[in-house]
């Protein structure tokens, strides 16, 4: 054998857990069995995530890992252990200014409830990032990974479309 | 809704994988990008005592083209798959499928050989693997073994790996010059399980078409090119034995099969025609 086998981490028993969360060291403990958004939650106290069906279909966990949109309810805090994780409180420039996508969704009414909007704005972002140029049918289809009770998804179409808009017009002194 | 207790180990060699499958006795699983595993744990339809974290073994990070065949390690991802620039040129036919795979935010973790382990009747990369007479390469401390698509996918969910055996990688034909390909997917919203999918491959010697989500596993019938093909399309649907569900009756299923089975082997006769005259030009 190449190397001696790597510590086997004991159910039930918690671990240590280190990552970077949106720029900063963060760490605490996680049973193995412990998913990302209940680690980010209870443990950090990261509560901006939010928690929804916990198997993947309705895009609430949504967080960014290693820079790529991925659901928290379907990553171990343990599988996240050295990795970049960014979370919806990450993505306001100061407590006192939004970014450009969520001042998008406040001027376009692209949340009601809100319940849903921390991971639509991750996997937004992410988009945006990407894909400066992307248009109506990629935004779309990004949000086929979200599900959205309050608003028909239409204001949060045109949030994202005028955000992405912003994002491109150099800005003016 | 929580995962039961297990105990974790990250692997850094597949010879650690190997080690720790062996001495579970099955109580051991291999977690990838945990994207059909995790629901699995979240809802405790899967209670294994130990997960074996393979993301961090470089050796299975990898997609070798020798020419002929594409291999992709067990640690690639499926939008790392979908993401690179060559994958359209070197098999087409993945990179049809691959935005169909469930959405860009599992697509980001997801692995292939992940989709392929959890064998979902309804999952379209086990329907490429089986259209394009792909191979499951297997190993554990006893052997290592390829088994043809058709034969590692025995029912809903299940396949012929044993429990000490991870999927060290898939690999499929490179594609060949005079072959056309097409891929349809059926299913209420884009990122939803599949109704029905379809994969055709059409080559100078035979037709092949395959479909997912209607019976136990993908299968694939070789078809004839001239008017037979509506009356061996019907004999496909009915042999497929749909049942009903909540999301599509039977009756309907097997009008898909006949009708968008030949749309899609008519595509991918197209899709020869116009890749010979590129290759021509």
């Amino acid at each position: 054998m190449s190397r001696q086998a790597p510590a086997v981490l004991d159910a039930g028993q918690r671990h240590p857990v280190r990552f970077t969360l949106n720029g900063r060291k963060a760490g605490g403990e996680a049973e193995p069995r412990m998913l990302l958004h209940d680690f980010l939650r209870h443990v950090l106290g990261a509560t901006g995530t939010h928690v929804g069906c916990e198997h993947g279909i309705c895009g609430a966990c949504t967080v960014q890992i290693d820079g790529a949109p991925a659901r928290a309810c379907l990553t171990l805090a343990v599988q996240a252990d050295g990795a970049e994780i960014r979370t919806v409180e990450g993505l306001a420039l100061a407590p006192d200014r939004l970014s450009a996508l969520q001042e998008a969704f406040r001027a376009h009414h692209g949340l009601q409830c809100g319940f849903c909007t921390p991971g639509i704005l991750m996997s937004l972002d992410a988009l945006l990032r990407e894909r400066p140029d992307c248009g109506e049918a990629e935004i779309r289809e990004t949000l086929s990974g979200h599900l959205c009770r309050c608003t028909g998804y239409t204001p949060i179409v045109k949030a994202a479309l005028a955000a992405a808009e912003a994002l491109r017009v150099p800005h003016h002194a | 809704m929580k995962p039961a207790r297990f105990a974790y180990q990250r692997a850094a060699t597949t010879e650690h994988v190997l080690e720790a499958l062996h001495r579970s006795g099955g109580e051991a699983r291999v977690i990838a990008g945990g994207q059909s595993l995790v629901p699995m744990l979240n809802m405790r339809l899967a209670r294994p005592a130990l997960l074996v974290d393979i993301m961090h073994v470089a050796a299975l990070s990898h997609v070798d083209d020798d020419g002929a065949r594409l291999t992709i390690g067990a640690g690639v991802r499926q939008r790392d798959l979908e993401m690179r620039h060559d994958t359209a040129a070197r098999q087409p036919l993945l990179a049809m499928a691959l935005p169909w795979l469930g959405h860009v935010q599992t697509r980001s973790r997801g692995t292939v050989c992940g989709s392929i382990a959890h064998a979902d009747p309804s999952a379209e990369l086990p329907l490429v693997l089986t259209a394009l007479r792909g191979e499951v390469h297997l190993r554990s401390r006893r052997r290592a073994r390829r088994l043809p698509a058709e034969a590692f996918f025995t029912g809903m969910m299940v396949t012929a790996r044993a429990e000490d055996e991870l999927i060290e990688a898939v690999s499929v034909p490179a594609v060949r010059p005079g072959t056309g390909y097409a891929f349809r997917e059926i299913s209420r919203r884009h990122g939803d399980f599949a109704i029905a999918a379809f994969a055709a491959v059409a080559d100078e010697k035979e037709l092949r078409l395959a479909i997912g989500g209607v019976a136990e596993t993908p299968k694939a019938r070789v078809l004839p090119t001239d008017q037979g093909l509506d009356d061996a399309l019907d004999t496909f649907a009915w042999n497929l034995e749909a049942r009903d569900d909540l999301h599509a009756s039977a009756r309907y299923r097997r009008e898909l099969v006949r009708r968008i089975g030949r749309e899609v082997v008519l595509a991918a006769i197209r899709d020869r025609e116009a890749r010979a005259l590129k290759e021509a030009t």
